[in-house]
C-alpha cells in the first residue's frame, strides 16, 4: 500500500475547520489550501452522514451522471398529443408536481380556462371554470408522460408536440409548440387572440412542420440533431432557457429549407409559418426542452444516486424528483421570481415560479450556464462577474462538467451538470434558475422576466428520503 | 405631462431597455416610463399605459414614452434616459472568487497533485462528509475533530482500505508526513523510524525521545485512539503498517498504542512479523507499561547507546506522610503510563479515564485520594480547547489541589511543539509560584518537546525548575520520581 504517493513527499494539504493547524503548517513552508467551510445549510446531520457513508453513492452518481452526459436528442416527428401520447378526451397536462383546480394559481387557472375553449369543451370562461371546478377534466402533470411544458404548460389533446429521440438510450420526449411571447396561452391568457393563434398553429403550423420533419427524413437527411444545437447555442451569447435567440435563428436555418419544400399548401401558409418562427425568440425552448428531458429521464432509477432528475414548478409549488427515488415528488410552495417587468407592471403582479422549463437547470444550462449569456444577469441588475460567480457555484453542486456544453469564458469549462443533493445541503447553495414570469391574475399573460431559486424544502424533504432509502437499502 | 418619443437607428437589447425603463420610472415625479423597441407587443404595453404613439411605427425604431408629473420631472426623465442608454457597464470579464465550501471542492481546484492530504477540524457530526470526500477522491485525510460515531469511523476506513488511501483519526491529534508536521507534532530530524501511532502524546513522546538520541523519524502516521478497540479492529493500523513497510525512507517501524484489545492487538502483532521491516510494539499494557523502556528497546535494536535522557532535578523538599498522587495530564497516553507505572506501587488510582471502570471519577475531579486526570478526554474538551492549547481548567485543577489541604505530590505533563501553547510555562509557572506558597506541594513535570520546538525544550524546563518543579523529557522517568517522593518506589 503506497497511500497514492501520500509518503513520497511533503504532501499538499486541503484543510476545513480551525485555522491553527493551516498556520502551522505554514509557519513549516507547507502548501496549504483552506476551504471556506460552513455547517450545512440544512439536513440532520445524521442523514447526511447516511449519505456522505453511502458506499453505493459514488458509483451510482457516476452512472446516473454519465448516462446524462451521453444522452442525445433527435427531432424525429411532430404529432398531435392525442396520437403521440395517447392524450384522452377531457385530459389536461400541466407543469410541475400534481395540482389541483382549487391550489391552481391565476396564470395556470388561466391557461386551462383557455385550453378547454381551445377543444370546445367550454362554450365560455365561465363554462370552463365550471368544468374544471367540478373534476370534469383531469389534470395531470406533463413530466408523467415523458413531456415538458414551459409556464403552466398546459397541453391539450390537439396540441401539437415536438418527438424527440435520444438515439442512445432509446428514451423519447415530448414538447408543445412554441406560442412566442406577450398575451399567450402558457403565460396564462386565454383571449381571442390566444385562441386564434392556437386554432392557426393546429391548422397550419402543426401539419407544416410535420411534413417538413417527416419530408426532411424521408429524403434521407439526419434528423435535426438538438442537442448540437444546444452546445453552439452556448458559444452564442444564450443560455438556453431564458434566452434561446441565437438557438431559435439555428432552428429557423435548418428546418426552412424542408419547410419550403412541403408541398400541397398555400405559400402564404408558409410564409406565415416562417414569420412566426422567425419572430419568435423562444422557439428554441420547447426543443431545447425535451432534450434536456431526454437526459435526465435516462438518469432515471438509479438506486443510491443523490442526483436530481426534476427540477420542476405548478405556479403553487416547487417540485424536484431525484435518480434514487424514483418518480417521487418533494415539494415545496414556490417562491417569486426577482427580475425585470414589461411596461409598467411590478413585482405585485407577478405569480409564483412556474413551468417545467428549469429541466433545463436540471440538464445544467439556463441559470446553471450564466456565464454563457451574460446579458441575463441583468435581469437582476447584476453585472458579469455576478454571472461568472454563480456558474462557478454552480459547480460547486453539481456531480460533472458536460464537455459538450463548453462555456467560452469559462475557458471553455464543460457546464456544470447534475446537481446532488447531497452538495445543495453541504454547501447551502440552493439552485440558480432563470425563467419568465406570469401575471398573478388568469388572463394577464407575460409581465417580466427574472432569476429565482428552489424553496429549500424541497431539498430537506429529499435528502431525508435518500437518507431513509440509505438505511433501508 | 407625457411625452412619446421615436427614434431610428438605436438598438439595445430588451434586457437593457427595460433596465433602463424600470431606473428612469424610480425617479420622483415620474409615473409610467417605456423605453423599449416598437414591436407589436410593445405598442400594445404602450397603449395599455396611454403612452401609444399616434404617428407610424416600425420595430426597428427604439419607442420612449414617459408621463411625468410636471415638465421638470419629464426633462429629467428624459435626460435620464439618454444617459442610461449611453452608459457603458464595467466589465472586467473575471468571476469574483468563490470561496470552495468542501473538501471535495477543495481538492477539485487544487487538481491532480496525488500527494495531497485533507485536514478536517469541523464538528464532529459534519466531519464524516469531508473525509468521505476526501477518500472519493483518492486522497488520505487527517481527523482532527472529535465526537465522530465509531460506526462512521468504521465505514470511513474501510472505504479507504478499498480506495488505497489511510484515514488518520478521528480525533487523531498528531501525525508528521515527510517532514510536515500536522496538527500537535514536534520539530524532531528526519530519520529510519517510522510511528504508527494510536496514541497523540505517546507519539510525541517517542519522538522526542528519538530526537534526543539522534534518531529521527521517517512518518508518525496517527490512527485514532480507538484504532485498536474491538469496534474498528486495527483497519487504520494494518493500512499504516503497510505504507510504512513499502516506504523507502522507513527501515524500523514502532508502534504506539494506549491500551488495545487484546484480540486486535494480536492481530496487528501478527500483521506486522509479516512485514518485511521490522516491527517493535510500545503498545501500552499491566505488562509493557513504559513509552521510554520501549524507546530505549528499538535505540539498542539499532545498536545504539541509550542517552542519559535530559532532566531538572527539583529542590529537596520533604514530603508529608501519607501524601497521595495528582496526576494533571493533558496527554491521555502519558495519563494512562503514569497510572500503568504507579498503580502496583500506590494500588489503586482513580481517574476520568481509569484503568479499571469502578476508579471512574465521574465528573468529581477534586476526589481523594491518588488520582489522574486525562483534560484532553472529549467529555472535558466540549465547547473548550484542548489543554495544550488552552490551560485554564487543568490551572483550576491545580489551584484546587493546593487549596484542599490534602498531602500530595503533583505531577504534570507538559506538550511542547508546532499546535501547543507558545509559552506553557509562561502560564503554569505562577500558577505553581502561588499553588506552592499556599502548601507544601512537590512539583513534578514530564515535559515532551525537543530543543527544535518553537518553545525550546531547555528554555521551558528552566523557567519551570525556577518555579520548583523537577523536570524530565521522560513521562516515566517522571512518574517514578514522584513515586520516589511518595516513598512508593516500584
Amino acid at each position: 500500500m503506497t497511500l497514492g504517493g501520500l509518503l513520497s513527499g511533503p504532501p499538499a494539504v486541503v484543510a476545513a475547520g480551525v485555522d491553527v493547524f493551516s498556520d502551522a503548517l505554514r509557519a513549516q513552508g507547507a502548501e496549504v489550501h483552506d476551504v471556506d467551510w460552513r455547517p450545512p445549510g440544512f439536513g440532520d446531520p445524521a442523514d447526511l452522514a447516511a449519505l456522505a457513508l453511502d458506499p453505493r453513492r459514488n458509483a451510482a452518481n457516476r452512472v446516473a451522471v454519465e448516462r446524462i452526459l451521453a444522452a442525445g436528442s433527435q427531432l424525429v416527428d411532430v404529432r398531435p398529443a392525442r396520437e403521440v401520447i395517447g392524450l384522452a378526451d377531457r385530459t389536461l397536462l400541466h407543469s410541475g408536481p400534481p395540482l389541483t383546480w382549487a391550489t391552481a394559481s391565476g396564470p395556470m387557472r388561466g391557461a386551462l380556462i383557455g385550453a378547454c375553449l381551445f377543444e370546445g369543451w367550454a362554450t365560455d370562461v365561465e363554462d370552463a371554470e365550471r368544468i374544471l371546478a367540478n373534476g370534469e377534466i383531469t389534470l395531470d402533470p406533463c413530466h408523467h408522460h415523458r413531456t415538458v411544458g414551459p409556464m403552466a404548460g398546459v397541453t391539450s389533446p390537439s396540441m401539437w408536440m415536438w418527438c424527440l429521440k435520444d438515439p442512445v438510450h432509446g428514451g423519447q420526449a415530448f414538447c408543445n409548440l412554441n406560442e412566442g411571447l406577450g398575451k399567450v396561452l402558457r403565460m396564462g391568457a386565454f383571449n381571442d387572440e390566444v385562441q386564434t393563434r392556437l386554432v392557426w398553429m393546429r391548422d397550419v403550423l402543426g401539419p407544416i412542420l410535420q411534413k417538413a420533419v417527416r419530408g426532411s427524413i424521408d429524403a434521407g437527411n439526419d434528423p435535426l440533431d438538438v442537442k448540437s444545437v444546444l452546445a453552439q447555442m452556448l458559444q452564442m451569447g444564450d443560455e438556453g432557457h431564458n434566452r434561446n435567440r441565437a438557438g431559435s435563428l439555428m432552428t429557423l436555418r435548418e428546418l426552412s429549407p424542408s419547410i419550403v419544400a412541403v408541398e400541397g399548401v398555400p405559400s402564404s401558409d408558409i410564409a406565415a409559418v416562417l414569420k412566426f418562427i422567425g419572430g419568435n425568440e423562444h422557439f428554441f425552448l420547447n426543443l431545447g426542452m425535451p432534450t434536456a428531458k431526454l437526459a435526465m429521464d435516462a438518469a432515471r432509477d438509479v438506486p443510491g444516486s443523490s442526483l436530481v432528475t426534476v427540477l420542476s414548478r405548478n405556479g403553487t409549488e416547487f417540485g424536484i424528483q431525484t435518480a434514487g427515488t424514483g418518480d417521487r415528488w418533494f415539494t415545496g410552495p414556490a417562491n417569486t421570481p426577482v427580475g425585470l417587468f414589461l411596461g409598467d407592471y411590478g413585482p405585485d403582479d407577478a405569480n409564483p415560479d412556474i413551468g417545467d422549463s428549469a429541466i433545463m437547470e436540471a440538464y445544467g444550462v439556463g441559470g446553471f450556464s450564466m456565464a454563457a449569456a451574460p446579458a441575463i444577469v441583468r435581469f437582476v441588475g447584476g453585472t458579469v462577474p455576478d454571472a461568472l460567480a454563480t456558474t462557478e457555484r454552480m459547480y460547486q453542486v453539481t456531480l460533472a462538467e458536460n464537455p459538450a456544453m463548453a462555456i467560452p469564458i469559462m475557458g471553455f469549462r464543460g457546464s456544470p451538470t447534475g446537481i446532488d443533493v447531497l452538495k445543495v445541503a453541504r454547501t447551502g447553495w440552493l439552485p440558480q434558475i432563470n425563467t419568465g414570469m406570469a401575471g398573478r391574475i388568469a388572463g394577464t399573460g407575460q409581465v417580466g422576466a427574472g432569476l429565482v431559486q428552489p424553496p429549500q424544502e424541497c431539498f430537506e424533504k429529499a435528502l431525508a428520503a435518500l437518507a431513509e432509502a440509505t438505511r433501508t437499502a | 405631462m407625457r411625452s412619446v418619443a421615436l427614434r431610428s437607428g438605436v438598438y439595445a437589447d430588451s434586457v437593457k431597455l427595460m433596465q433602463v425603463s424600470r431606473d428612469v420610472a424610480a425617479a420622483d415625479g415620474v409615473s409610467a416610463v417605456l423605453v423599449a423597441m416598437a414591436t407589436p407587443l410593445n405598442l400594445e404595453l404602450a397603449a395599455n399605459m396611454g403612452l401609444a404613439p399616434e404617428e407610424p411605427t416600425s420595430p426597428e425604431q427604439l419607442l420612449i414614452a414617459i408621463r411625468a408629473d410636471d415638465d421638470d420631472a419629464l426633462a429629467g426623465a428624459l435626460a435620464a434616459v439618454d444617459a442610461a442608454l449611453a452608459a457603458r457597464e464595467r466589465s472586467t470579464g473575471s468571476a469574483q472568487a468563490i470561496p470552495q465550501r468542501t473538501i471535495g471542492a477543495g481538492l477539485d481546484e487544487l487538481g491532480g497533485d496525488g500527494s495531497a492530504l485533507a485536514i478536517i477540524s469541523v464538528p464532529g457530526q459534519y466531519a464524516v462528509a469531508e473525509a468521505a470526500d476526501a477518500i472519493a477522491a483518492g486522497r488520505s485525510v487527517l481527523v482532527f475533530s472529535d465526537g465522530v460515531p465509531v460506526e462512521h469511523e468504521v465505514a470511513l476506513k474501510r472505504a479507504a482500505h478499498e480506495a488505497g488511501v489511510l484515514v488518520m483519526g478521528p480525533d487523531c491529534g498528531t501525525a508528521i508526513v515527510a517532514g510536515v508536521a500536522l496538527g500537535f507534532a514536534n520539530v524532531v530530524r528526519p530519520g529510519p523510524v517510522g510511528l504508527v501511532a494510536a496514541s497523540g502524546t505517546g507519539a510525541q513522546q517517542i519522538s522526542c525521545l528519538l530526537d534526543m538520541a539522534g534518531v529521527g523519524v521517517s512518518h508518525v502516521l496517527g490512527v485514532g485512539g480507538r484504532d485498536l478497540k474491538e469496534e474498528v479492529g486495527g483497519l487504520a493500523t494494518l493500512d499504516a503498517l503497510a505504507a510504512l513497510d513499502a516506504d523507502e525512507a522507513t527501515e524500523r517501524i514502532l508502534l504506539v498504542s494506549k491500551p488495545p484489545a487484546p484480540s486486535v492487538a494480536q492481530a496487528v502483532e501478527q500483521f506486522g512479523n509479516g512485514l518485511s521491516v521490522p516491527v517493535r510494539s510500545a503498545v501500552l499494557s499491566l505488562e509493557t507499561p513504559d513509552l521510554t523502556a520501549a524507546v530505549e528497546g528499538l535505540l539498542t535494536d539499532m545498536g545504539l547507546d541509550v542517552p542519559v535522557w535530559p532532566s531538572r532535578p527539583g529542590p529537596a523538599e520533604a514530603v508529608v506522610p501519607g501524601a497521595v498522587l495528582k496526576g494533571l495530564y493533558s496527554g491521555g497516553t502519558l495519563a494512562d503510563e503514569t497510572m500503568l507505572l504507579a498503580a502496583p506501587a500506590l494500588g489503586d488510582i482513580r481517574s476520568n479515564t481509569p484503568l479499571r471502570p469502578e476508579l471512574d471519577l465521574g465528573t468529581d475531579l477534586s476526589a481523594t485520594g491518588h488520582v489522574v486526570i486525562d483534560f484532553g478526554d472529549d467529555a472535558l474538551t466540549v465547547g473548550r480547547a484542548h489543554p495544550m492549547i488552552d490551560p485554564t481548567l487543568r490551572l483550576e485543577a491545580l489551584a484546587n489541589v493546593a487549596a484542599s489541604g490534602e498531602p500530595a505530590v503533583l505531577l504534570m505533563d507538559v506538550v511542547l511543539g508546532y499546535g501547543a501553547d507558545p509559552d506553557p510555562a509562561g502560564a503554569l509557572v505562577p500558577a505553581l509560584t502561588a499553588a506552592r506558597a499556599q502548601a507544601s506541594l512537590p512539583v513534578v513535570i514530564a515535559l515532551v518537546g525537543t530543543e527544535g520546538d518553537p518553545q525550546g525544550w531547555s528554555r521551558q524546563a528552566d523557567a519551570l525548575a525556577a518555579a520548583g518543579a523537577a523536570v524530565f523529557a521522560s513521562n516515566a522517568a517522571a512518574t517514578r520520581y514522584a513515586l520516589d517522593l511518595l516513598g512508593a518506589s516500584s
